[in-house]
């Protein structure tokens, strides 16, 4: 059975309101009961440059971005230049008639012509997107009413005089195209079924207020600053203040003075961002203070791609700061996880008093999705505090306890006074680097630290255990980690609909990195091709650094979009009718 | 008035003999103790140099961070608990070299924090390279053939920036120092002390007799620190006379009295909350 989905694009110039124009749409989608999962594919101008919005929705979960368009509306002239020849036979595109033209070349692939003359349907030019939407609602048999809702949200509030022209373009736009177009016949199966519309960031954001994050710090660089604007607006009032710092720097490092507080704080950056804040992560790391930091990645090296996608800070990120210390890092995998492990990530940073660092990307924080309700009533744990002091015995900030966390007071506690030091310490926090280096004590406090890493990978091995996706006898194992988990999950049904049986697995704990875990769920497979969005395959190259496992069949892409399902299918079929690689298995 | 002994660490400072970091130490213990504070009410924040070791010698909270970064780490804590009296301390490599950037902006953002500088023209921990207040043509381990470039002027820098308070010290003065010390506590807003503490091991140059030969009190010629133009034109004087004092002050709303956020009493001590479920509204 073919399933039911819609595929629409959208193309036009930034400037010209693809992303309200998408945005409503997903709404609109959402409300009716399907599925989303949209990507906007931008470049870093404010006008201009070719923006293009492409989205699926379906009755059940769709995993990514459509290949080819159902219904393309075109924003301008370079839109149907582009993307006409993307349109499936039979399907429409709808455009401008007065401004733009859609000539015979554009049509080879079998796509109706669908022009609106807006002059005629509309008070002014610029409602030529709701006359559009309009159209488009009439050809995708969705009831108007729905987009009628949105726009009244849209304007109601800022400019309530335009809502009611706004409606009438709508409508007319629905009207024409019913009067000149014959709809597709979907059978999309709406229903009242109620989901969340969001992209990463914002779960990022909803994440660190649901864990009562009270300080987040950022320097605006893209794509994470969603994160930031997200917070600005909606921290204050839920206890968390936001702080747009100087540099990342100084983000990273207010972040650590915060967290030192007690205070849960969390900072988020790009690659480049996060370059600057290395110093002060490993601060964290000696300090032995909680706190949260994101990288969402995005093309590089150096300024690179601003607003692509990429997979390639994992050694950035896992060797992050001089010398060695505690980290956790994690990289979450949908939208929802990346809720849930934001929450999570301040009770980890918290028990292990380490920093916690979350792995995103582009196409993770800015995709647009649908996402189940939320349960906001994260579980909050803030690991072992010490409430009071009253013992003659001076406080230890850095007692040296079997598990190698040492119980933390906050500061203003009576009678507990104590430095906590960058320089390698002693138990109460005195400095031992300078004049009095004493070996003993820096073996003492080096393996204090480092033993805590030995508890946070039994709980995350128990919390995030590493396990096979799908069929346990599968032909192939499709590995992966991060944004790629929907792509993987898109490819396991597509070659399990082939009739070839096809499994995955994901690395979402990067550090501690579970050896063991990975390990076992690996030694079964019979063949891995490992998907990542890099050059030179850091995950697999960290695989076999941990665990010995070498998968040598790759399928890598650097060029700053995501994944396209239909040439990853291909090449797993390649793949898969080569003889095995030599170790691409596990060796048992 | 409590004793300044309450603020006396166990830890002996390891300042070489007759540094200018220990009449800086001892004048802050005066000053907490003046104020009447108490050691766990105070956090203070340093960077790295030899300045930067005091939160050790100091009987309080203390946090001992990176080269240049005291001040957004001061502030972080600042932004976490604002009910404490929050010190930042260091020394002018620290502060005006690698952490300029965040001398600046710590200046507009002007949460309330005291920001000490422990002046000695050198860099004393890595052993007596220039630094951004050694003064023109002078020769250090970096500059051999004399340091090339001008002399930065912290006071004009601070008032340029927008400090709302704005003061020069020197540890060869000490109950002077303490009272600046406790009008900056006692000062709203980001208070800066620039302290002549001179380096007796790597600046030969600016020693104690040099400065008691030159320094004179803004108060003695009654300076009128609510009087920015007067503060400016005082800032340059550098030479045969140089001024020690409050050159500026001028209370203005601070960063937490303006952030809605921090309306409710310290972040840290906020309760735990659930997040009300009305902010998904915006995703159906
Ligand atoms: C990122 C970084 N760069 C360089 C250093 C080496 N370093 C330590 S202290 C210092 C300069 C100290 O001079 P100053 O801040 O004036 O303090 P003083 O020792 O004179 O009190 C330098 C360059 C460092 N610790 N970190
Ligand atoms: S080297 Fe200079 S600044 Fe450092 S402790 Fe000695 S005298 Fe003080």
């Amino acid at each position: 059975m073919k399933r039911k989905t819609v595929s629409v694009w959208v193309g036009g110039a930034a400037g010209d309101g693809i992303a309200s124009v998408g945005e409503s749409l997903a709404k609109i989608f959402a409300r009716n009961g399907l599925h989303v999962y949209a990507y906007n594919s931008y470049q870093s101008v404010i006008r201009g440059g070719h923006v293009w919005w492409q989205m699926r929705a379906g009755s059940e979960k769709v995993y990514t971005q459509p290949e080819t368009a159902h219904i393309l509306i075109a924003l301008n002239q370079d839109a149907i230049d582009q993307h006409a020849l993307g349109v499936e036979t039979g399907g429409a595109i709808l455009f401008n008639s007065d401004r733009m033209q859609v000539r015979p070349e554009h049509l080879a692939h079998g796509a109706q012509s669908c022009g609106l003359p807006i002059s005629k349907l509309a008070k002014l030019p610029i409602m030529q997107n709701t006359v559009a939407t309009g159209a488009f609602m009439y050809l995708a048999e969705l009831p108007l009413g729905s987009l009628e809702k949105a726009l009244e949200e849209r304007f109601g509030k800022k400019k309530p005089e335009v809502v009611q022209p706004n409606i009438d373009a709508a409508r007319a736009g629905y009207e024409f195209a019913k009067q000149n177009w014959k709809q597709f016949g979907l059978g999309l199966g709406l229903s009242k079924t109620q989901r969340l519309v969001m992209i990463g960031n914002q779960a990022f954001g909803l994440g660190a207020l649901a864990a009562n994050c009270r300080v987040y710090t950022a320097y605006p660089m893209t794509p994470a600053s969603s994160i930031l604007h997200f917070l600005a607006s909606n921290g204050p009032k839920n206890g968390c203040v936001v702080k747009q710092c100087e540099d990342e720097i100084a983000s990273m490092a207010m972040a650590v003075g915060a967290g030192q507080t007690g205070a849960r704080a969390m900072t988020g950056t790009s690659g480049g961002g996060f370059a600057l804040m290395t110093e002060a992560v490993g601060l964290a790391g000696m300090l032995e203070t909680p706190v949260v930091i994101v990288n969402v990645q995005r093309g590089g090296p150096s300024t690179g791609l601003p607003t692509k996608t990429e997979q390639g800070d994992l050694f950035q990120v896992l060797g992050a700061s001089q010398g060695e210390y505690p980290r956790i890092i994690l990289a979450p995998q949908t939208i929802e996880d990346v809720f849930y492990t934001t929450a999570e990530a301040f009770n980890l940073a918290d028990r292990y008093q380490c920093p916690v660092l979350i792995l995103s990307d582009l196409l993770l924080s800015e995709h647009t999705e649908t996402v189940d309700p939320l349960d906001l009533n994260v579980k909050v744990d803030r690991g072992e505090i010490v409430s009071e002091w009253t013992s003659s015995e001076p406080y230890k900030r850095y007692l040296n306890t079997p598990s190698g966390v040492s119980p933390r007071v906050f500061p203003g506690t009576r009678n507990a006074q104590h430095v906590s030091a960058s320089d390698e310490h002693d138990e109460r926090g005195i400095v031992i680097s300078d004049v009095f280096t004493d070996p003993p004590t820096r073996k003492m406090m080096m393996e204090k630290r480092m033993r805590k890493i030995d508890g946070a990978r039994k709980e995350l091995a128990k919390t995030y255990a590493p396990k096979l996706e799908g069929s346990p006898d599968a032909e192939v194992t499709l590995v992966g980690w991060g944004s790629t988990a929907n792509l993987l999950r898109a490819m396991m049904r597509r070659l399990e609909e082939e009739g070839v049986r096809a499994n995955i697995f994901l690395i979402k704990v990067i550090a501690p990195f579970l050896g063991d875990d990975v390990t076992a769920a690996l030694s079964t497979c019979k063949r891995l091709v490992m998907i990542e969005s890099n050059f030179t395959s850091q995950m697999a190259r960290l695989l076999r650094m941990e665990t010995g496992i070498h998968i040598k069949d790759r399928i890598l892409k650097y060029d700053g979009e995501p994944f396209v399902p239909s040439e990853v299918y291909k090449e797993i079929k390649k793949i898969l009718a080569r003889a095995p690689a030599r170790e691409a298995v596990a060796p048992r | 008035m409590a004793d300044a002994a309450v603020f006396k660490s166990d830890i002996k400072p390891d300042w070489c003999p007759g540094c200018g970091d220990f009449g800086v130490l001892n004048s802050l213990q005066k000053a907490c103790a003046d104020l009447n504070l108490e050691p766990h009410q105070v956090m203070i924040v340093s960077g790295i140099g030899c300045s930067s070791n005091l939160p050790g010698f100091f009987n309080s909270y203390g946090l001992h961070t990176l080269h240049g970064r005291s001040l957004p780490v001061a502030s972080g804590v600042k932004l976490g608990n604002s009910d404490l009296t929050v010190i930042a301390t260091g020394g002018d490599g620290d502060g005006y070299g690698i952490g300029a950037g965040h001398f600046v902006h710590s200046m507009r953002r002007n949460l309330d924090i005291t920001y000490i500088v422990m002046d000695n023209q050198i860099y004393g921990l890595t052993t007596g390279q220039a630094s951004p207040t050694t003064e023109r043509m002078i020769k250090t381990k970096s500059t051999p053939q004399g340091n090339l470039e001008s002399q930065l002027n912290p006071i004009a820098l601070a008032l340029a920036g927008g400090a709302s308070f704005v003061a020069r010290g020197f540890s060869g003065e000490p109950t002077h120092l303490a009272e600046l010390y406790k009008q900056a506590i006692r000062h709203k807003g980001f208070a800066l002390v620039d302290v002549f503490s001179p380096c007796m091991t790597y600046n030969k140059n600016n020693t104690y007799t040099w400065f008691k030969e030159r320094i004179y009190k803004l108060e003695d010629q009654r300076h009128d620190p609510k009087n920015f133009e007067a503060a400016m034109a005082r800032s340059q004087e550098w030479g045969t006379q140089i001024p020690i004092g409050v050159f500026y002050q001028n209370e203005r709303m601070t960063y937490e009295e303006g952030e809605p956020a921090m309306a409710h009493g310290a972040m840290s001590k906020l309760p735990f909350k659930p997040l009300d479920p009305s902010i998904l509204l915006e995703f159906v």
